[in-house]
């Protein structure tokens, strides 16, 4: 009788770790359940978002503050992305937003750069200054075209 | 004409097996549903498949972890891209290597461990001997055995999945000095729940079904000599193993993932 109770254990054990890795998998890795506990949502127009994806981090002077909630095309045909960020951040009414790349060929994030005014963004408030993706393809045709424009003069 | 009537016996033997395998399937699935309910066994067989393949399965998936840094952080360091190590060790560990090598590290383990079991029950003809006190030995021996093993697969595959990841950690960032947010960073941000961790389990539930039934019919049906479970077990291994991987392939192919 000992030993089948230990061996139950042991299955309990292992029923316990595989379900603990799945929900670790599921909830942390997966984002599964929205990842950190927003309550605080902002609006911001892009023209252009390059590569930007849903649950992009969202950084302030480089620390993670937040994610991309939602991407989708707004009524004026431009990139309208949600951001998800913690309640507790008190940023000013003329904070813009830009839109980084990690690398050279990392991944697309949001940084938020504060601005000076006294009043403070409400939730679901929309961040006015905006910065577009650099696409790479479109820095190196001008690049091109600039060279093959000074070499014709 | 011999290599044609050849090639017509084994068409019409392979399709026999399936049939076989599917009358034994629905077997299973009927006696899994009838009482009594084999709790009993069914703990037993979880322990002999899942606990004791726990060390074969976390030794494993720290190496492929290991190896996937390593080989991950060597091919994007040419880029400058080694940011996105955290993405390429876990997108590969969760949508391929994680439910497949688990996959293929099972049958190695409990899948080949089962079809000798029930061999050396027919041998010694125990089975007949269950079917004598009127026991369904497909209700005692089989099902719970294919039951456990349904059931162990996806528990094993997302420890597998998360050793790995521990251990393209280790290299990734305490060998070759990737900076820790960055992993943690492209891994969470390039996993999405419905899209590769759903995927993961729907391979690793369909593999411990193919494990499961495969490793039990092979047992259940297999010569009464020592020859023929030893003919049965190799077969179990090499069916198994070839039908996870062409299964693999069409999931991937027909959900993608």
């Amino acid at each position: 009788m000992e030993s089948r109770s230990g061996r139950d254990v042991m299955v309990g054990v292992f029923v316990l770790a595989g379900l603990l890795a799945t929900a670790y998998l599921s909830f942390s890795i997966g984002g599964l359940g929205g990842g950190p506990p927003g309550g605080f949502r902002l609006v911001v127009g892009f023209d252009e978002i390059g590569g930007l994806k849903v649950r992009a981090p969202v950084v302030i002077a480089g620390v993670r503050v937040g994610q991309v909630a939602s991407i989708d095309l707004g009524d004026d045909y431009r990139a309208r992305v949600l951001l998800d960020v913690g309640p507790t951040l008190e940023l000013p009414v003329d904070t813009s937003a830009s839109i980084m790349t990690a690398g050279i060929l990392g991944d697309r994030y949001v940084s938020l750069q504060l601005g000076g005014e006294a009043d403070l963004l409400a939730p679901d408030d929309e961040i006015t200054f905006s910065e577009s993706a650099v696409l790479l393809e479109r820095v190196i045709g001008k690049l091109v075209h600039n060279a093959s424009v000074e070499g014709e003069e | 004409m011999k290599a044609v009537a050849q090639l017509g016996r084994w068409a019409v033997g392979s399709v026999e097996q399936l049939g076989r395998l599917t009358v034994f399937a629905v077997a299973v699935l009927r006696a899994a549903l009838t009482p009594p309910v084999r709790g009993r066994a069914f703990l037993a067989e979880l322990y002999k498949l899942g606990v004791r393949s726990l060390i074969i399965i976390g030794v494993s998936g720290f190496a492929v972890g290991m190896v996937l840094g390593l080989q991950g952080y060597n091919t994007l360091v040419r880029f400058g891209a080694t940011e996105s190590l955290g993405a390429v060790v876990g997108l590969s560990l969760i949508r391929e290597l994680g439910p497949v090598l688990t996959g293929l590290l099972a049958t190695g383990r409990a899948g080949s461990a089962t079809t000798a079991e029930i061999g050396a029950m027919v041998v010694t003809d125990q089975l007949d001997g269950l079917r004598m006190m009127s026991i369904e030995p497909v209700h005692l021996v089989v099902t719970p055995r294919a039951l456990a093993l349904v059931m162990v697969m996806p528990l094993l595959c997302a420890i597998f999945i998360v050793t790995g990841l521990w251990g393209g950690y280790l290299i990734g960032v305490g060998v070759m000095g990737v900076d820790g947010g960055s992993y943690l960073t492209s891994l969470e941000s390039s996993v999405d729940f419905v899209d590769d961790v759903v995927g993961a389990g729907i391979k690793a539930l369909v593999f411990g079904v193919l494990v499961g039934l495969i490793s039990t019919y092979r047992g259940y049906t297999c010569v009464p000599t020592s020859a023929g479970v030893s003919d049965a077990t190799t077969s179990t291994v090499v069916v198994a193993s070839v039908s996870i991987l062409v299964f693999d392939y069409f999931i991937t192919a027909l959900w993608g993932v």
